[in-house]
């Protein structure tokens, strides 16, 4: 079994998160009664046209911009008709041979998704069926959605679950949907197909009826085996759509595709081409936060620890700091340990990259020591001073002179003259205390490197 | 020939109240012309009582049956309809209320607007006032009988290919298709989307310029409606002598003789006030007819899709969803249309849109450039507005292909957007005769102000209840 290649493209829609339908104004508010968010236009009520959301398009645009994919300046609306009694209008308005943008990709688990497009359309009504009749509610009917497109890039139905768990994270972060699937706002429908010979597609399937991650799991590794099983006895996998059902966890064979139908697409003449300002778009795109993910991807490549870049990035704030400091020191590991140590310490204290940047290049630069380096960080929290301003006031410069060091190491010797007795005869671990007494002598304004470098002189002798 | 202003200085001076002037309507109303589909008499009543002021005040005006009035039934010329009350009204009729215009009724047209005689109405056909025996022209038939018979000052229509010129030329009156997004069509019942215009059928160019005026610019609600200014269509003066107006050549091919005379009087007679003519050509103007049906079919094929009896109108049950709406519609169209929505529905098609629809849009840029290009020589395009005047009832309605004969005339208009329109040319027999001018885009007020200088010199003393 283990020789089938799996090849899994994804379909999703999500619903946007606009308080107003995709082409008019009624809200889009959730579980309200039925027939009570609509007016003549999402109905289609004769002589209606169709305004454009603008909330709903810097949405989309910002979807399409997390999964890096292209925007196009210039995109199309269609229609796409068939009759429907959910579809007011006899036709969908959504967007066909020019979308909104193409040519994605997203990382799901080291590997690389290609997004093939992303483009916007309107939801239909919902039906309810009665025992004897059907009705309808269009409270959803024009509600705006994304659909978003993979390339056939999953190569199983773990590696399906982990793409649309990170996608519903990427919607979410960006507040471009809440997409919870329970509720509707994320579905998908995965088409799936195995194939033994190398570079060769097998006919593939797709899933309908999916409304939880869950149920997505289980239905690819059941269409993944039934459809294994017929290729295993000789059969042909027929290209079908494919129902799941929750309770027994199969896949059964719908509806065979006897034709493809055809939806008659042409562009939508009471929408005029949806044109985008390039300075729009950079605004959406400087607009839009790095995803924690991937920011912790780019710390650990500038040589953080993998703890350390999980912590930092996983706080919007200790991650600015963190990339504004950056810019002024190019210290990453000294910057980070900072932000663990001290700064998380102060739960997130307002400082300025520039004052942080300050004290580390200090410390660096063997001007602060790390103890007191610390300690103006404690103060600049407190007093809201700069460190400079700090160190000079409380006269904290490190004392590095190996001269002024030596005195301050006489005059302990003198203070103590049965231990330096001891030390000179070879007591090896008096050293650090003899460091402890110049610290302490000096107010941590010794550089502790360069006193033990004059000790161990002493000891010597 | 009384304007609109001439009404409202009489029921300023008190020598005539709108009360008269809408009961003098109410008469005229001729059920043998059938102009009409719903007479509107209660909420014209109403409206007057509100009517104080506003440049519309206390004219009745008659309104195609495609455009919604709130509360007021749209059939569109339908059964499939019936029972419709739109719960909103279209951004004209908005704007022509806040003017105090006074609604008189919903004028008859061919179901859906697809029609060039106004004969292939669920609801009759109409009657030519000026020939009973004679269609009125179609598709805003009713609106220009309505005017022609005296049950309305002024009149909405929508031109889809000629729709309001056609009726225009054939009942003696001033129809304007506006430039394509001049208009709001919000409210308007779509045929064919990007071809559709609502236009105006009037009694002279001031009374369309004024109703222009009210009812042009930008609609939020259409976005394909222009944000260009609107100029000023109610003081129109005379054009200036340096313009130059082309005579199309291919646009005066297959024209009957007599109307061809008519057409070249008026030209001869601009050309005595010192306007000059020149001769140009639009090569494409053959392809014009079939370009037309290609993309109005196909819009209108998804259009008329949602006439499906689930939600409103005509429903004939069925066992289930789709034979419901199947039987609805089979019902509730009438064959006309059913052959426009097939066809529409076919040219869509995966197997044939390359070959039809793409290559019929592909058509319609060449039609637009070669108008473009006449304009960067001529200001202006003179032509008959229809081959022959009013045909007779019955004639043509087996033969399609005969009856888009005057779309040749006035369908490139519609292709290409630019703003045209027909003015009386006199008279072939008893029968009256129009001639078309067009425009660069957005220049209705040069066609409004061509239109009222020929008011001027060959004045038309048409109108048969005056
Ligand atoms: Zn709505």
């Amino acid at each position: 079994m283990n020789d089938y290649k799996v090849t899994i493209g994804i379909e999703v829609h999500a619903q946007l998160k606009t308080t107003t339908k995709l082409f008019c104004g009624c809200p889009t508010s959730f579980g309200e009664a039925p027939n009570t968010n609509v007016c003549p236009i999402c109905l289609g009520l004769p002589g209606v046209l169709p305004s454009l959301n603008k909330k709903a398009v810097e949405l989309a645009i910002r979807a399409a911009l997390a999964l890096n994919c292209e925007i196009h300046k210039k995109s199309i609306f269609a229609r796409k008709n068939y009759f429907y009694p959910d579809l007011p209008k006899g036709y969908q308005i959504t967007q066909y041979k020019s979308p909104l943008a193409t040519s994605g990709k997203i990382l799901v688990e080291g590997k690389e998704v290609r997004i093939k497009r992303v483009h916007l359309e309107e939801e239909s009504a919902k039906l309810i069926h009665e025992k004897d009749k059907s009705l309808i509610d269009y409270n959803r009917a024009g509600i705006p959605l994304i659909e978003i497109v993979t390339e056939p890039d999953i190569d199983s139905p773990e590696m399906a679950l982990a793409y649309l768990k990170k996608l519903q994270k990427i919607l979410e972060f960006t507040q471009v949907s809440d997409a919870i699937m329970a509720k509707g706002e994320l579905r998908c429908e995965p088409n799936v197909s195995v194939s033994k010979e190398e570079g060769k597609l097998g006919t593939r399937t797709e899933i309908k009826n999916l409304n939880s991650f869950r149920a997505v799991g289980r239905a690819l590794r059941s269409e993944v085996k039934r459809q294994i099983e017929i290729l295993e006895r000789g059969g042909i996998v027929e290209q079908a759509t494919i129902h799941y059902s929750e309770k027994t966890g199969k896949t059964r064979i719908g509806r065979a595709k006897e034709e493809a139908s055809d939806y008659r697409y042409f562009p939508e003449p009471d929408l005029p081409p949806l044109v985008l300002e390039e300075e729009w778009i950079e605004e959406i795109r400087k607009s839009l936060e790095e995803l924690p993910e991937e920011r912790m991807e780019r710390y650990k490549n500038l040589g953080v620890s993998e703890e350390e870049a999980k912590i930092i990035s996983g706080s919007k704030k200790a991650s600015k700091l963190f990339e504004e400091t950056l810019r002024i020191l190019n210290e990453p590991l000294e910057i980070s340990r900072w932000l663990i140590r001290e700064y998380r310490n102060f739960q997130e204290p307002d400082i300025s990259a520039e004052n942080l940047a300050n004290i580390i290049k200090m410390v660096l630069s063997g001007k602060l020591s790390r103890i007191n380096g610390s300690l103006v960080f404690k103060l600049m929290v407190e007093t809201g001073k700069s460190p400079i301003e700090i160190v000079e006031e409380r006269n904290l410069i490190q004392i590095s002179d190996p001269e002024a060091l030596k005195k301050v190491i006489e005059e302990v010797f003198k203070e103590q003259p049965k231990e330096f007795e001891r030390f000179k005869k070879g007591e090896k671990k008096l050293l650090g205390f003899f460091v402890g007494e110049v610290m302490k002598k000096t107010k941590g304004r010794a550089d502790p490197k360069e006193v033990s470098r004059i000790l161990s002189e002493y000891e010597k002798n | 020939m009384k304007t609109i202003a001439n009404y409202h200085k009489e029921f300023e001076r008190g020598e005539y109240t709108p009360l008269e002037l809408l009961e003098e309507c109410l008469r005229n109303i001729d059920p043998e012309i059938n102009a009409f589909i719903t007479v509107t008499e209660e909420l014209a009543r109403e409206s007057l009582k509100r009517s104080k002021k506003g440049r519309l005040r206390g004219i009745p005006i008659a309104v195609k049956d495609n455009i919604n009035i709130k509360g007021v039934p749209t059939t569109c010329g339908s059964g499939i309809l019936r029972g419709f009350i739109p719960p909103y009204s279209a951004t004209v009729i908005e704007r022509i209320e806040s003017e105090g215009g006074i609604f008189i009724g919903k004028t008859n047209l061919d179901e859906f607007g697809m029609g060039s005689s106004t004969e292939r109405s669920f609801y009759g056909p109409t009657k030519n006032p000026y020939d009973l025996s004679r269609v009125p022209g179609g598709s805003s038939g009713g609106s220009a009988a309505a005017l022609a018979s005296g049950s309305a000052i002024i009149s909405l229509g929508s031109d889809t290919g000629g729709s309001v010129r056609q009726p225009a030329s054939y009942c003696g009156l001033v129809g304007l298709k506006p430039t394509y997004g001049r208009v709001s069509r919000y409210g308007l019942v779509a045929f064919a989307s990007s071809l559709d215009q609502i236009g105006i059928i009037g009694r002279n160019s001031e009374d369309v310029g004024l109703l222009l005026s009210v009812i042009a610019g930008y609609d939020k609600r259409d976005s394909t409606s222009s944000t260009n200014e609107v100029e000023d269509y109610e003081n129109l003066e005379f054009p200036q002598k340096g313009i130059k107006i082309g005579i199309p050549e291919e646009y005066f091919e297959e024209i009957d003789e007599e109307v061809y005379n008519k057409v070249m009087e008026i030209k001869e007679a601009l050309e005595k006030e010192g306007f000059s003519f020149k001769k140009v050509s639009l090569p494409s103007t053959d392809y014009i007819i079939s370009t037309y049906q290609v993309i109005s079919y196909a819009e209108a094929s998804s259009n008329l899709a949602r006439y499906d009896g689930v939600r409103y109108g005509l429903r004939k049950e069925g066992k289930d969803f789709l034979e419901t709406i199947r039987k609805s519609r089979e019902e509730g169209f009438l064959p006309e249309v059913k052959r426009r929505i097939l066809v529409g529905t076919f040219v869509l098609s995966s197997e044939a849109i390359a070959e039809y629809y793409e290559r019929a849009d592909l058509i319609r840029k060449i039609i637009t450039w070669e108008f473009e290009e006449c304009f960067k020589e001529v200001d202006y395009l003179f032509t008959p507005a229809t081959p022959t005047p009013a045909f007779p009832i019955g004639e043509r309605t087996d033969d399609p292909i005969r009856m888009h004969i005057p779309d040749r005339l006035t369908a490139g208009a519609n292709l290409s957007g630019i703003p045209a329109i027909v003015a009386p040319a006199g008279f072939v027999g008893h029968l009256p005769i129009g001639y078309q001018i067009m425009g660069r885009h957005f220049d209705e007020k040069g066609l409004l102000s061509l239109v009222k200088l020929v008011e001027k010199i060959k004045p038309f003393k048409g109108l048969s209840y005056e």
